[in-house]
């Protein structure tokens, strides 16, 4: 199956600190790679670094061939991969339909571009709702579907998920992986970084467990779902 | 009575000028969080610059069309070049950088085009325009002046809410980590936004230099009070320069109408003073403790 | 409380012992220069003029460099106070003109001081840009004041200052030498002051205000009258600054105070290196001698006469920009830069 995201021995250190210790993983095309670990695992900055935000010491990340080590956030959005950070990534002070509007100045037909916004109001509607409302009124839950729905718009085939479901009620956090789930038969790929550790393996083809920035795991989601040991060890309970 | 108007007409004409250099300063505000004190030099320099192309060539338009080139090209050079690199720093470092490039572009100016006091040419009459027999203390110029800087500002306006450019650059100034995740190209657009600056502040030298008359100095004082308008409107607001623009204007057209022309400069101090001590965040910029 | 005591004791021990020590500085500075100009009278009447000049320079330059370098309060408007320290000089002249020019210096010292209480008031509360807004604005506002009430300030023209004549006991003395005497010892007695002022709590505060507000304000500091007296401080140096500058050259005019003049002393701190009081003495050389260097330039590249005027502010203004992008520290920096570096060397050759 084609790897539509490849990352090989990424080492990341910075003030004396190695937060990533030759981590290596793969998001399989149309697929979902959950990425877990407790807290300080490095799972946050694995996912920046793909995104370009942090350089790494060694290693290398490939997109669909394309090196992306080296390259600039913005010029790495335009490649296909987004990330969406910790609480949504969205710009407070524009509103719903603007922060959707950024994501998709890059398509050409204007017709095209109501479309993709239309779809995206009817799959969240409390979007629409709030559609001329700056984005700094949202809940946290709507945050994360306008989030999602500015990852659908972007013209990006990899995601990069950062805790979507932090701080949200369990009802939200089932939609939230629901909907993710859903972006793949789009033709999406997502690499979810989790705390949540059930919720993600729920939907996960594959996952990897980090721990103080090594890979301790990688297997099919399933398979690590039922490994109790690990689950002890590493996720807590 | 009439005097009273007369003033009051002028103030409108003098405020639009200064609006516009007001909202050079706001824009720049607004995209990298900078004061540019080297604002009123720019605009000298593309006034020299336009005074040299209508020399060149004869016409007016031609060397108004140059100023604005050359403002929207240096502005975006200032930040591209210099400012980059000292946005993130301590704001002491950015206020020391602008101020050295205002010295420079004050003493490189005369080198290349004398020191003298120069006339500049205005395209429509500067003296009072005459409706049926009756004076009437706005000048066709005076017209121009309101005109265009309205349109200027109606273009940004524009500009800002309806296109996808305007858009990204409001991202680049409101959350430029974020806008670079949603493939923003911040730098770019920064820069774009110091050039479009630069842009109103051109045409704010260009307005003045008929009656102020050009040489290396005549924007100091504008500055102060493009300064003084924009920080009554709130450094954050277009609209508040426009409207800070007018109310300055028309403060120092009663100023120096009552009580003396060379007292404008103080009175526009006054002004500032009695603002950062009364209401510091400006007329249009709403709450959030703006701490100066 | 026997800690209090012996931690006073110290603190009292120290600073006397650096009052003495500075204080013998510079006594031993004045009397040399003192026996060097007064030997020495076939020197150039020029380079006694920018030595005066380079004093006052300095003096502006060191309690400007208080106000901004160590409390972190950007002033723009420091032109502005020098020039009410030379227009309180042309009118105590106007009134008695043989008054004792220690007497004169001092009243312009204390009415610029006066004066800064109430531009300091208005800045305590201001911050960065604002602040640098608001005295921009007195630099390029105060010129217009004197032209408006012209009877009382000379309009456009100004005020003549009489030159000034050695009294009668030291009539051997050229008034070129005499001149830099009445600059060179105001100046040292400044830097004595500062050099102490800086050391006690004052210098402490202002630099813990610049350094973090909040903290400072918790542990007790009074922010706002400290920020003020730091701008009285450094308003009484303008105000002294100016009223040599007066006598350095008869004239107390609006033209002499341009908003360059304010920005050329903010050059000599950045140049010297912001916050260091020997940094106010090597930046008033670099701005006093700049024009002199760029004339021996001008001669060996024949550079035509409208650069020639120019270039020290297009240099200064380059330098300010150089500082900002590369070396924050100025020249003092530098040496003090160098010479940690060749006390790491030395330690490291004797090891």
């Amino acid at each position: 199956m084609w790897q539509v995201l490849e990352v090989e021995g990424l080492r990341v250190a910075y003030g004396g600190v190695t937060a990533l210790d030759g981590v290596s993983l793969s998001v399989p095309e149309r697929g979902i790679t959950a990425v877990l670990g407790p807290n300080g695992a490095g799972k946050s900055t694995l996912l920046r670094t793909i995104a370009g935000l942090v350089h790494p010491g060694a290693g290398r990340v490939i997109y669909n061939g394309t090196t992306l080590t080296g390259m600039r956030p913005e010029e790495i959005v335009r490649v296909g991969v987004s990330l969406v950070p910790e609480g949504g990534g969205s710009i407070r002070e524009l509103t719903v339909e603007e922060n959707l509007k950024l994501a998709h100045l890059w398509r050409r037909d204007a017709a095209d571009r109501r479309r993709a916004m239309d779809e995206v109001m009817q799959l969240f509607p409390p979007l629409a709702v709030r559609r001329h409302l700056p984005a700094h009124s949202l809940s946290g839950g709507e945050r994360q579907m306008l989030a999602i729905g500015r990852a659908l718009m972007s013209r990006g085939s990899l995601l990069l998920l950062d805790e979507p479901s932090l701080g949200l009620a369990p009802k939200l956090v089932t939609l939230i992986m629901r909907t993710v789930r859903d972006l793949t038969s789009r033709g999406l790929s997502v690499l979810l970084v989790e705390q949540n550790a059930r919720s993600a393996l729920s939907i996960a083809d594959e996952a990897v467990l980090l721990s103080s920035g090594r890979t301790v795991a990688a297997r099919r989601a399933g398979e690590l779902a039922k490994d109790e040991e690990l689950w002890h060890a590493y996720l807590g309970y | 009575m009439s005097y009273f108007l007369d003033l009051t007409l002028t103030g409108i004409a003098a405020g639009m000028i200064y609006a516009a250099l007001a909202l050079a300063l706001v824009l720049i505000w607004r995209a990298t969080r900078v004061v540019n004190f080297a604002q009123g030099a720019l605009a000298m320099t593309t006034t020299y610059i336009a005074l040299g192309v209508i020399q060149l060539t004869g016409s007016y338009w031609l060397g108004f069309v140059a100023a604005l080139a050359a403002g929207l090209l240096l502005g975006a050079l200032a930040e591209r070049g210099l400012v980059r690199w000292v946005e993130t720093g301590p704001p002491l470092n950015a206020v020391i950088l602008t101020l050295g490039l205002l010295l420079v572009l004050e003493a490189v100016v005369p080198m290349i085009g004398g020191a003298q006091i120069r006339s500049f040419p205005a395209p429509f009459s500067i003296s009072a325009s005459q409706i049926g027999g009756v004076y009437f203390a706005l000048s066709p110029f005076n017209v121009f002046t309101i005109g265009a800087v309205l349109l200027v500002m109606l273009a940004l306006l524009v500009l800002f809410r309806f296109t996808g450019v305007g858009l990204s650059m409001r991202a680049a100034a409101f959350a430029p980590d974020v806008a670079r995740l949603l493939g923003v190209r911040v730098g770019r657009l920064l820069s774009l936004g110091w050039g479009l600056a630069s842009m109103a502040g051109a045409l704010a030298g260009l307005l003045v230099a008929p009656t102020l008359l050009l040489y290396p100095n005549n924007m100091d004082a504008i500055l102060v009070y493009g300064f003084t308008a924009a920080v009554l409107g709130g450094l954050d607001s277009p609209i508040g320069a426009l409207v800070g623009g007018l109310l300055i204007g028309l403060a120092l057209s009663y100023i120096g109408g009552y009580l003396g022309g060379d007292l404008e400069a103080i009175g526009a101090l006054g002004i500032l003073i009695a603002l950062l001590m009364i209401r510091p965040q400006g007329l249009f910029v709403h709450g959030a403790e703006r701490r100066v | 409380m026997n800690a209090m005591a012996t931690g006073a004791t110290r603190l009292t021990g120290r600073i006397s012992n650096t009052l003495a020590r500075h204080a013998l500085i510079a006594i031993l500075f004045v009397v040399v220069a003192a026996f060097v100009l007064w030997e020495f009278d076939s020197f150039d009447p020029f380079l006694v003029y920018q030595l005066s000049s380079v004093a006052y320079f300095a003096v502006a330059a060191a309690g400007l460099t208080v106000l901004t370098g160590l409390n972190g309060q950007l002033s723009l408007g420091h032109g502005a106070l020098m020039a009410v320290g030379a227009y309180t000089t042309a009118l105590v002249l106007k009134q008695q003109a043989d008054l004792s020019p220690a007497l004169v210096l001092i009243a312009a010292s204390v009415v610029t001081a006066i004066a800064s209480i109430v531009v300091g008031a208005a800045a305590a509360r201001l911050r960065g840009p604002y602040l640098a807004g608001v005295t921009l604005g007195l630099a390029v506002a105060l010129p217009g004041v004197a032209v408006r009430f012209s009877n009382v300030f000379g309009g456009d023209a100004g005020l003549n200052v009489p030159a000034l004549i050695p009294p009668d006991a030291l009539s051997s003395i050229t008034p070129e030498v005499w001149l830099a005497w009445i600059g060179l010892v105001p100046a040292a007695a400044t830097f004595v002051l500062l050099a102490n002022l800086v050391r006690t709590r004052y210098g402490r505060d202002f630099r813990a205000i610049r350094e973090d507000e909040v903290a400072s304000a918790l542990y007790g500091i009074k922010v706002a009258r400290t920020q003020v007296l730091a701008f009285v401080l450094s308003g009484a140096c303008a105000g002294l600054a100016g009223s040599m500058m007066a006598y350095t050259s008869n004239l107390a005019a609006p033209g002499s105070f341009p908003l360059t003049l304010s920005l050329e002393v903010l050059a000599a701190i950045v140049i010297g290196g912001l916050g260091t009081l020997p940094g106010a003495v090597w930046g008033a050389l670099v701005i006093v001698f700049a024009p002199d260097w760029i004339g021996t330039l001008n001669d060996a590249m024949h550079l035509p006469n409208a650069v020639r005027d120019q270039l020290p502010l297009a240099l200064f203004g380059l330098v300010f920009i150089v500082a900002m992008l590369a070396f924050p520290h100025g020249i003092q920096g530098g040496l003090a830069r160098f010479w940690r570096w060749r006390s790491v060397r030395r330690r490291a050759a004797a090891a």
